[in-house]
């Protein structure tokens, strides 16, 4: 592995907030502090934590219903993110949205979309009013393979081809579109030949070894950013934990689970350091402590936030009209 | 007194054209995108020639991805634009119905108020061309079900020409339904015609006796009822309610009580519809005024047929309305 050390320290210290946050959060699951739904990251967090590195804050991200990961490498507070699961005011959409829809304007982060695919199509839009604008910005949006399956996905990389905009699609491919495994849903599973299909360049990618999700995605970012046309990378990952708080499992095997458990990011990677003497005993303890300490800030923060008052229940259906 | 400022002959399709033109002139930020917008000239020729005059990048083509390109105007809408799109037909809405519903009109509530999308989606809807059962139903009526959305509905030459950009400056998403009877309607168009508020319903034609309350492309017929109606004694006031969402109450009310009677002119189903809600309205802030039961004159409960016969059958003709109107007033056809 040929980083720098504080670099890898940095990913190692991303991915791991994630997985203890959002462990945090099933544990509030339980306690009934957090309803709704809850998708988890847990096994993927090497892909939001090493590709978020290629953007720029004005850079444009969208993401799915599993975001909170990507919320959190964009640089949304974990408290914003925390007090937005407890339906608090203070939460980054004013407790609007909930675990699957966190937005923030300040990070340029559009979302949380719970319509598989439905983001897709608006990254399009984000990418085309930057190149008619001739800002050298780049849009990503982060999906799972099964919207591969939505016909909004080949709609929005024709668009995206056709014109040549600066998106960048990011697939997730966790092998399971909620419970349907992907060769139960698509008849041509090889994910790169279906973007290529459409015209877009693709390049499948190792989505849980974090280096490689962020040298790919520095490479890709820069060749949409330079005006080279959309591009999508095949992240192949796993999700550790049930697809939300209401799934049994029944349609994968507990072995299969502990085989990609064997690949873990965090495990993985943090042995990697170790090996290279980027790591010791009392700094990944120094680690563990720090990020307790933020996630215990942020529940902190989450139960301290106040409920929006219900007389604001309808403001912001529509922006508010200047008088002229 | 001033002179009246002279006025052009002209039709709604080129007050349309207009309305473009000048939208596009005016700030870099807008741009129109659709099917068939560019070279084609428009389904309806109402974009005809704005190719040759902006260019490809600002008078946009679009496949045949109602789903994307609507989405990709939300987007650039969110990313600094003021794009203007174009659906052939309401039919084919349809097709992007995600994207209007669960992003355009949700998006600003979600997310707790941060962002806003100034998006126009324009679109072809209604009867009477014998298109038959997919490209004849006028559902703008559904989406004034939406929060998050403002529906207009231009009647006249002089809305055509005025709503477009009102609408573009508007902070929130505008659908903008037009007749597609109503391109072809010739009348005059005044030189310095502009911006129309589109908050307010207007009325077309005052009367004492009944109120008819309709919009879009049934804003012919129904005046031209209120004229037989008023050949026979009774003197109708015709209201164009202009925009679906939000209704403007207000006008309606004071309508009706003032004549104490109703029908609503919709080319909708009656069903769970906007004539339905406008109803449920009356009933709710009129209902002492009523001297009758509110009547309707609605499109038949089926999918539009093609021939010619059954086609007029389903929707709302003349003679239908003044029946309704002069049942509502108590005299006998």
């Amino acid at each position: 592995m040929n980083i720098d050390r504080d670099l890898a320290l940095a990913l190692l210290r991303q991915m791991m907030r994630i997985r203890r946050f959002e462990e945090k959060c099933a544990e509030l699951y339980s306690a009934g502090k957090i309803r709704g739904f809850l998708h988890l990251y847990i096994g993927e967090e090497a892909i939001a934590a090493g590709a978020m590195r290629a953007f720029r804050p004005d850079d444009a991200i969208l993401a799915t219903y599993r975001e909170h990961g990507h919320a959190l490498a964009r640089g949304i507070s974990a408290g914003a993110i925390m007090a937005e699961m407890y339906g608090k005011a203070e939460g980054c959409s004013r407790g609007h949205g909930g675990s699957m829809h966190l937005f923030d304007a300040g990070t340029r982060f559009y979302g949380g979309n719970a319509i598989v695919g439905g983001a897709l199509p608006l990254t399009v839009g984000f990418a085309l009013a930057d190149k008619m604008q001739g800002k050298p910005r780049v849009t990503a949006c982060f999906f799972g393979e099964g919207a591969m399956a939505e016909g909004e996905f080949h709609e929005s990389m024709n668009l995206a081809a056709l014109w040549k905009v600066p998106a960048l699609f990011l697939c997730e491919n966790n092998l399971y579109a909620m419970g349907t495994a992907l060769e139960r849903s698509e008849a041509k599973t090889n994910l790169c030949a279906k973007a290529e299909s459409d015209g877009v360049r693709a390049e499948s990618v190792d989505g849980m070894d974090v280096v490689a999700v962020m040298e790919a995605t520095q490479r890709a970012a820069d060749s949409v950013r330079a005006g080279a046309g959309p591009m999508f990378l095949e992240f192949r990952t796993y999700r550790f934990r049930a697809h939300s708080m209401f799934d049994p499992e029944l349609y994968r095997s507990k072995a299969e689970v502990e085989h990609w458990k064997q690949h873990c990011p965090i495990a993985n990677f943090s042995a990697a350091l170790r090996k290279q003497g980027s790591l010791d005993d009392a700094a990944a303890a120094r680690l563990e402590q720090e990020i307790e300490a933020e996630i215990a800030g942020a529940v902190a923060f989450a139960e301290a936030g106040t409920l929006e008052p219900v007389e604001l229940l309808t403001r912001d259906v529509y922006t508010p009209r200047n008088a002229s | 007194m001033n002179a009246a400022p002279a006025a052009t002959r002209t039709t709604y399709r080129e007050a349309l054209r207009m309305a473009l033109r000048e939208a596009l002139a005016r700030d870099p930020r807008v741009f129109l995108m659709g099917e068939d917008v560019g070279r084609y000239g428009g389904t309806y020729a109402v974009s005809k020639d704005l190719l040759e005059e902006f260019g490809e990048e600002r008078i946009r083509d679009t496949p045949l991805s109602e789903s994307a390109f609507v989405g990709a105007g939300i987007g650039a809408a969110l990313a600094g634009m003021r794009p203007i799109v174009e659906i052939m037909t309401v039919n084919f809405s349809l097709l992007a119905l995600d994207q209007i519903m669960n992003n355009a009109a949700t998006l600003r509530h979600m997310s707790g108020g941060q962002f806003s999308i100034p998006l126009v989606i324009r679109m072809a809807t209604g009867g009477g061309r014998q298109l038959a059962a997919q490209h004849s139903h006028s559902l703008e009526g559904w989406y004034a079900h939406i929060p998050g959305l403002r529906i207009v509905t231009p009647a006249t030459l002089e809305d055509a020409r005025g709503m477009l950009r009102t609408a573009l400056e508007d902070p929130d998403p505008v659908l903008m339904f037009e007749n597609a009877l109503l391109y072809n309607l010739e009348g005059e168009l005044a030189a310095d015609a502009g911006a129309v508020d589109i908050d307010r319903a207007a009325v077309r034609r005052g009367g004492s006796d009944v109120t008819l309350i309709t919009y879009g492309g049934s804003l012919g017929k129904t005046l031209q009822a209120a004229e037989t109606l008023a050949q026979e004694g009774i003197q109708a006031e015709v209201i164009d309610l202009r925009t679906l969402r939000p209704l403007d109450d207000a006008t309606i009310v004071a309508s009706v009580a003032k004549t104490h009677r109703a029908v609503i002119v919709d080319e909708g189903w009656k069903s769970g519809s906007l004539a339905a809600e406008i109803m449920a309205r009356l009933m709710e802030q009129a209902f002492y005024e009523l001297d009758a039961p509110v009547a309707r004159v609605c499109s038949a409960e089926v999918p539009v047929p093609y021939a010619k016969h059954l086609e007029d059958a389903a929707l709302p003709q003349v003679p239908a309305i003044v029946e309704a109107a002069k049942k509502v007033v108590g005299r006998r056809v």
